[in-house]
């Protein structure tokens, strides 16, 4: 099968028809070969195919929140030509089986690629760690570990963790967040607000100690460090001089922390619990120029489906998390784009490149726009605004922060390995 | 007045004003032999209650038959989470049933905030976790002004374990809506997340000193500090907290004679109040429970006595 993408712009503003031919990129240039389908892309920007470093699938354990093949379909409409799943289902995957088989349930869904996260500790425990090992050898090839959902707190556990993966180059993708900073039922940001409200909240210090203390774990180990999430301007700042030391850490925000804020619980809905939670404006903006700077490497979602019924809680009680797959190119254009602190070659970068080059999927995803590269592409119509409407999402969950809220920019199509599997905004 | 009482940002100071007139009015009905008045005769009020509470909950419950109310106590307690139901099943469940007005009481801050959004009828909260507790600070105020004629210009101290007080975040506001100067004094460790900007914004003061702030109150409000704050870290040992916190004997001393002391209880007699300031003559808190029926009354009347009810 062919297709023809028609003047389109690619991420460096130059404009190109683009053949794809078997799966990979066949010519570029002004082409005038017929193929089966011609997409017409004038206007619109093409994009390599988006990698989320973060999401939940909740597949197995919560199939009537998530299951490989819906979040694989929001994954799509939202741009996504591979994600990666993280470990805390139920069972977790913390065995090379169970990280098998979620890798066989992404390749059944043929969506997007689905990577596998493996649990850092046995259960999420934050004591044992989990077969490691045995999850990197298996088909799945694991090689991001994160215990997401928790920090790996214990400082004994995390530095061998991290000594440990260095055998297959894996990374630890670190929920930072020090249990002990706040008391168990905590679940928005300690500040003037949660005073207020009476709510029991994290100060951003409790991240901010456990993202210095991994730098120099990772200083300490010669390892890998990823900082999932990253909420505050302090933790920011801690990763720029990390950063500017040699440490070899990178890190991701998402795309609810760049432009919700904490004042959004002011009503209590846990539509807007998560967890790290919602911070004040003055951390959004941090975390805009850093993502902008390179100081954050990566956009990743944290999509976190979850059932009605589990959001319909007392606010404490409520499950944390919110959708976002298939929103993050909006959000992204919208707040870094149209105000000028990227342009679309970063939108490829922090979308794309940078985090396939963070989960080692780079021989596949995340490529340059170019003869013989693998056809993994995003389609993206970069002016058209859309109000977003949940009830129109493809996620089996309806917990969308983003409900009637006008964003920027639409995934027009998305093709993996030469596939379409969007068109026209739509599952193809 | 707004249909619901969720917070005390509900009312203005001109209702809380009419609800204390009314208040006055239901206080005289408390000395009669015949306490009943016939004003909410045919209405249903169900009391929702997923936390334990003795007084709060009998004071509702009695207010609700003095108005000839049908009162039924639900208690709900254990968590809805645990039970696979979730909190909107449980409030539809009992709304359901063709009620006029909820009162609810729940461990968890915003709880009363976010079932008035599911349902239609007034919904009354009766304290949400750490947030707000209106009524008691409506009787409260309404206890004080009637001790000092007007709350206008007169400075109250609240003193205790602020953060996870809702009764001092119900009062802070409506003692300001009355008029009074508040200092809220606490341990730093005791003084809720980012009370410096919000003492700033909404007007009141904050500080660490209670032997600074009692020579200048007009009246002072105690809270009570449950004894399991000191393995959270929140202070050392019971004995030092009395020392920098306690309303003693030796503090009483230094009050102006007559002014009145509050708490809202349960009581911790020897933590924050010697049984010498508890049972001081100018100890209002009994009047404080008389004065919880007669304004519980008030502002059942005031948003379930609608026009359905005068036509």
């Amino acid at each position: 099968m062919s297709i023809l993408i028609k003047g389109a712009t690619l991420p460096d503003g130059t404009t190109s028809d683009v053949l794809v031919h078997d799966g990979t990129v066949a010519e570029l240039g002004a082409i005038s070969t017929k193929a089966d389908r011609t997409i017409d892309a004038d206007g619109l920007r093409l994009l390599p195919g988006l990698v989320d470093l973060h999401t939940h699938l909740r597949e197995p354990g919560r199939e009537d929140a998530e299951t490989v093949l819906t979040g694989s379909r929001a994954a799509a409409v939202g741009g996504y030509t591979a994600v990666l799943a993280m470990a805390n289902t139920h069972p977790v995957t913390d065995t090379a089986e169970a990280a098998e088989r979620v890798l066989d349930l992404g390749r059944t869904a043929g969506l997007v690629d689905v990577q596998p996260v493996g649990a850092v500790t046995k259960g999420l425990a934050g004591e044992e760690l989990a077969e490691l090992g045995l999850m990197a050898r298996s088909r799945a090839k694991v090689r991001v570990f994160s215990d997401d959902g928790k920090c790996v707190h214990d400082p004994r556990v995390m530095r061998r963790a991290l000594e440990y993966v260095k055998a297959f180059g894996g990374v630890i993708s670190q929920h930072s967040q020090d249990p002990s900073l706040a008391g168990p039922t905590a679940c928005c940001h300690e500040g003037e607000l949660s005073g207020r409200l009476g709510l029991p909240g994290w100060p951003g210090v409790a991240e901010e100690v456990i993202v210095a203390r991994d730098v120099m774990l990772a200083r300490h180990t010669g390892s890998r460090v990823h900082v999932a999430h990253v909420s505050t301007a302090g933790s920011v700042e801690v990763v720029r001089w990390a950063k500017s030391q040699g440490i070899d850490v990178t890190a991701e925000v998402t795309p609810h922390h760049l432009l919700l804020t904490t004042d959004l619980l002011t009503g209590y809905d846990p539509t807007y619990k998560v967890n790290p939670p919602l911070r004040p404006d003055e951390d959004v903006r941090a975390l805009r120029e850093a993502l902008a700077d390179g100081t954050i490497d990566a956009v990743a979602t944290d999509h976190a489906p979850h059932a009605r019924h589990d959001k319909e809680h007392a606010f404490v009680d409520a499950a944390f998390g919110m959708l976002g797959l298939e929103t993050a190119l909006p959000v992204v254009t919208t707040v870094m784009v149209e105000s000028g602190l990227l342009d679309w070659a970063g939108v490829a970068r922090v979308m794309s490149a940078n985090p396939a080059r963070i989960a080692g999927l780079d021989a596949e995803h995340g490529r340059p726009i170019a003869v013989g590269e693998p056809a993994n592409l995003t389609l993206v119509d970069p002016t058209t605004k859309v109000v977003v409407d949940r009830a129109a999402s493809v996620s089996l969950s309806r917990n969308n922060p983003w409900h009637d809220r006008k964003l920027t920019g639409r995934v027009v199509a998305t093709l993996l390995r030469g596939t379409p599997t969007v068109l026209e905004g739509e599952l193809a | 007045m707004n249909k619901h009482l969720l917070s005390i940002d509900d009312v203005s100071a001109g209702d809380i004003q009419e609800i204390f007139t009314t208040a006055a009015e239901m206080h005289d009905v408390q000395n009669r032999q015949v306490k009943k008045l016939p004003a909410l005769r045919g209405r249903t009020v169900i009391n929702l209650f997923f936390e334990d509470s003795t007084r709060t909950r009998s004071s509702f419950e009695i207010a609700g038959k003095w108005l000839s109310a049908d009162v039924i106590n639900l208690s709900a307690k254990g968590s809805s989470a645990s039970k696979g139901e979730s909190l909107r099943d449980t409030v539809l469940t009992v709304t359901a049933m063709g009620i006029d007005g909820l009162v609810v009481r729940h461990g968890a801050s915003g709880a009363a905030e976010q079932i008035s959004r599911w349902i239609d009828v007034p919904v009354i909260n009766a304290g949400d976790g750490t947030h707000e507790h209106p009524t008691q600070a409506l009787l409260d105020g309404y206890t004080l002004t009637r001790r000092l004629g007007t709350l206008e210009g007169k400075h109250v101290a609240i003193v205790g374990d602020l953060t996870h007080s809702r009764v001092f975040r119900s009062n802070v506001k409506s003692l300001t809506k009355l008029g009074a100067t508040v200092t809220a004094v606490a341990p730093p460790t005791l003084m809720p997340a980012g009370v410096g900007d919000w003492s700033k914004a909404a007007g009141f003061a904050t500080s660490y000193d209670l032997d600074e702030v009692l020579p200048q109150a007009d009246a002072v409000m105690m809270l009570r500090v449950q004894r399991e704050r000191m393995s959270g870290g929140f202070f050392p040992t019971a004995r030092e907290y009395t020392v920098g916190y306690g309303l003693t004997r030796d503090r009483l001393a230094v009050l102006e004679p007559g002014t009145p002391i509050l708490h809202p209880g349960p009581m911790n007699r020897g933590l924050e109040i010697s049984a010498d300031a508890a049972d001081a003559l100018d100890s209002l808190v009994l009047d404080q429970v008389s004065a919880g029926v007669a304004v519980r009354m008030s502002v059942l009347y005031h948003l379930l006595a609608g026009e359905e009810t005068s036509a």
